[in-house]
């Protein structure tokens, strides 16, 4: 990869970190909340001790002080205090350490920040966003493992986010803390030290728009979050076995942008969707259910989805490896689809 | 006119008569025409209540932001939402205060403060805390008020609101409209403790208990308690043990109440009667004056009932708009 002037190696998690740095220094009404995002705060010892679990926040503390809350183990209250605010003026950044977390506070994401708008006849705008790690891989078992982005995806008045590299963390995630509604932004957790060029300055990666990260011929690839980067690793294995595929970078998974999707099956013929979630009700249905809608007459073969099995995520390492979908299997799907 | 013994001048004598009036007449008119079968949906209804919201929210700015509950009529009224938009928004019509897509459940007007009615119990206490901090933030002395009912008291989301809000010193409060009833369910088999003050104590929070059929009680304490609140002093609880005239929404035939109980508490305990004969028997105010606005309430009401009834249905191009900012 070629450095571009202005731009440095950096990992997923620092662009996150620098993404927030430059929002909260761009607008004081971004304020971020959240269960140690600071870390120690009313302890004994150091001050930002922590930033985060995984130390995403690590260093704002020491920049924008008070703008950043150490929150009770209280998701209803913080997540709703965060949502609240933003419908008050404020630009809230709220972290749900992880998504597994969304069943204790839902009501306020789906019910109240979701329909403030539509139920208000428009005269509400919530630019809340709620940061939360997806994913499986860590060994982190059932409660901390999953992609529950089909849940929030299903939900009118949200809009949902899950990037794949640091490049395009930095820019969605300031995409999402300027907009006006309510971003569930899903950071996977699995991605957290991978590195990529990104650029010093700020910039705006805009939501709703998927990113061709592969040109191929025989197949499309719709994907998002770490199945992109293994879907690259299938790519370069097909290619071997002259299978040209075309991957597309999701990105953004609500809103969907569909005509990109579309667009690569029309040239294609023939569709993979992969995705990290279980099977029933996930991306790869949707994507697969609006495609044959869409663009049937263009699929020269049926479409296949490559998801986690319809089962939680398992602890033991051999079984959270076969749980996840792998290189192999995205692999195997292309080949069943373009024989 | 005597000396006035009360804590408002005349004006504001009169102006908290008008308002707990203009609830009082406005809900009367909804349990008429909804049993009529004019109102859509589901209604729960606020009279009995009118001197919590009124006399609560008379210390109010418009800046200041409360969130409701279920019954959220009086409060809407009380914040300073229009009763004619409200009406049309009930009657799920064009013009009302949410463009009729929310209906009595969800009813709000974010320019007035007013957050919205809440279709979940509990849910507005999380929210008040957020508009708290906002106004902490902003650091010009705006506070937030969490209405919440007996029943919605026993929701986590307004447990842990109380400690958030605590922890963070906001300027929220917490008022539990305490009408005796979780739906059918009796406040006594419900809410383990026997005083609200006592669950503000275990959360760390000043909490007091007032007579909520008292206005001048309500008034009074609530005062106190918002300029504490103004004043960076931090969240309070507030009980208003109260009564409920009507169901826990229209229709309910309220088979668990005992016999006399709401004849008897309409002789005794109506905070508007109650307000009026304290205010008359002072000399105040006359009993003529309040009988004008009894008047004038009675033709607002009319007059928005028809405009509700005269309003068009929403445009089905509406179904498809406010979603987002964008559509």
């Amino acid at each position: 990869m070629t450095t571009v002037v202005g731009t440095r190696l950096i990992t997923y998690r620092e662009a996150i970190n620098e993404a927030l740095d430059q929002e909260m220094t761009r607008d004081p009404s971004v304020i971020v909340m959240g269960e140690d995002i600071v870390g120690g705060a009313g302890a004994p010892g150091e001050d930002d001790a922590w930033g985060g679990v995984l130390g995403v926040t690590k260093g704002l503390y020491g920049k924008h002080g008070d703008r950043l809350m150490d929150t009770p183990l209280s998701e209803s209250a913080y997540i709703g205090a965060a949502i609240g605010a933003a419908a008050s003026g404020m630009r809230p950044v709220a972290e749900l350490m992880f998504i597994d977390f969304l069943g204790v506070c839902l009501d306020q994401i789906f019910n109240q920040a979701a329909k403030f708008r539509y139920m208000f006849g428009g005269k509400a705008e919530t630019p809340v966003v709620i940061r939360a790690m997806v994913g499986a891989g860590l060994r982190a078992a059932a409660q901390h493992s999953q992609m529950l982005t089909p849940i929030v995806t299903h939900i009118p008045g949200l809009k949902v986010v899950c990037p794949s590299n640091a490049y395009d963390t930095k820019g969605l995630l300031i995409a999402s803390i300027r907009d006006n509604d309510p971003v569930i932004f899903c950071e996977h957790k699995a991605l957290y030290e991978e590195q990529a060029d990104v650029p010093e300055a700020s910039y705006v990666v805009p939501l709703g728009e998927a990113n061709v990260v592969r040109e191929g011929s025989d197949c499309s690839i719709v994907t998002y979050g770490m199945m992109v980067g293994r879907s690259l690793e299938a790519a370069a294995l097909l290619e071997q076995e002259g299978i040209s595929c075309e991957i597309v970078d999701l990105r953004t998974l609500s809103p969907l942008d569909l005509e990109t999707v579309t667009e690569s099956v029309e040239n294609t013929g023939r569709l993979v969707c992969v995705d990290e979630a279980n099977p029933r009700c996930s991306i790869a249905a949707d994507v697969s259910a609006q495609v044959s809608r869409d663009a049937f007459g263009s699929l020269r073969a049926g479409i296949a989805m490559v998801t986690a099995p319809h089962t939680p995520v398992p602890f033991s390492p051999s079984l959270e490896d076969a749980y996840i979908p792998s290189v192999d299997a995205i692999a195997g799907a292309v080949r069943a689809v373009t024989s | 006119m005597a000396d006035n013994p009360f804590p408002l001048d005349r004006e504001g004598l009169l102006q908290a008569y008008r308002t707990m009036r203009t609830i009082r007449g406005f809900e009367d008119r909804l349990h008429l025409n909804f049993a009529k079968g004019e109102i859509p949906g589901f209604v729960h209804l606020y009279a009995g209540e009118e001197a919590s919201a009124v006399g609560i929210m008379m210390h109010l700015r418009t800046a200041d932001r409360i969130a409701s509950t279920h019954r959220g009529h009086g409060h809407c009224i009380a914040k300073g939402v229009a009763p004619h938009e409200m009406m049309k928004e009930i009657y799920g019509r064009e013009g009302g205060s949410c463009a009729g897509k929310g209906g009595s459940m969800h009813i709000a007007d974010l320019d007035v403060g007013m957050m919205g009615a809440n279709g979940i119990l509990g849910a507005g206490a999380p929210l008040a805390c957020g508009a708290g901090l906002a106004a902490k933030h902003r650091g010009d002395g705006d506070i937030a008020i969490s209405f919440i009912g007996d029943g919605a008291s026993n929701q986590g989301t307004f447990l842990e609101s109380l400690n958030l809000a605590a922890v963070w010193n906001l300027p929220t409060i917490f008022v539990v409209e305490n009408n005796g009833y979780a739906e059918s369910t009796s406040r006594d088999y419900g809410v383990a403790v026997d005083s609200y003050i006592d669950r503000a104590a275990g959360f760390g929070l000043p909490g007091i208990s007032v007579d909520g059929t008292d206005f001048f009680a309500v008034y009074e304490a609530a005062g106190e308690i918002i300029d504490r609140a103004r004043n960076g002093g931090g969240p309070s609880l507030m009980e208003c043990e109260m009564v409920r005239f009507y169901g826990h929404f229209e229709g309910d035939a309220q088979t668990y109440r005992a016999d006399n109980e709401v004849a008897d508490l309409r002789a005794s305990r109506d905070c508007i009667a109650l307000f009026r004969g304290r205010v008359e028997g002072a000399e105040v105010v006359a009993a003529a004056e309040f009988d004008a606005i009894d008047a004038g309430v009675d033709a607002l009401i009319d007059d928005a009932v028809a405009s509700a009834l005269a309003a068009p249905e929403p445009d089905v191009s509406a179904l498809m708009t406010d979603v987002y900012v964008s559509y």
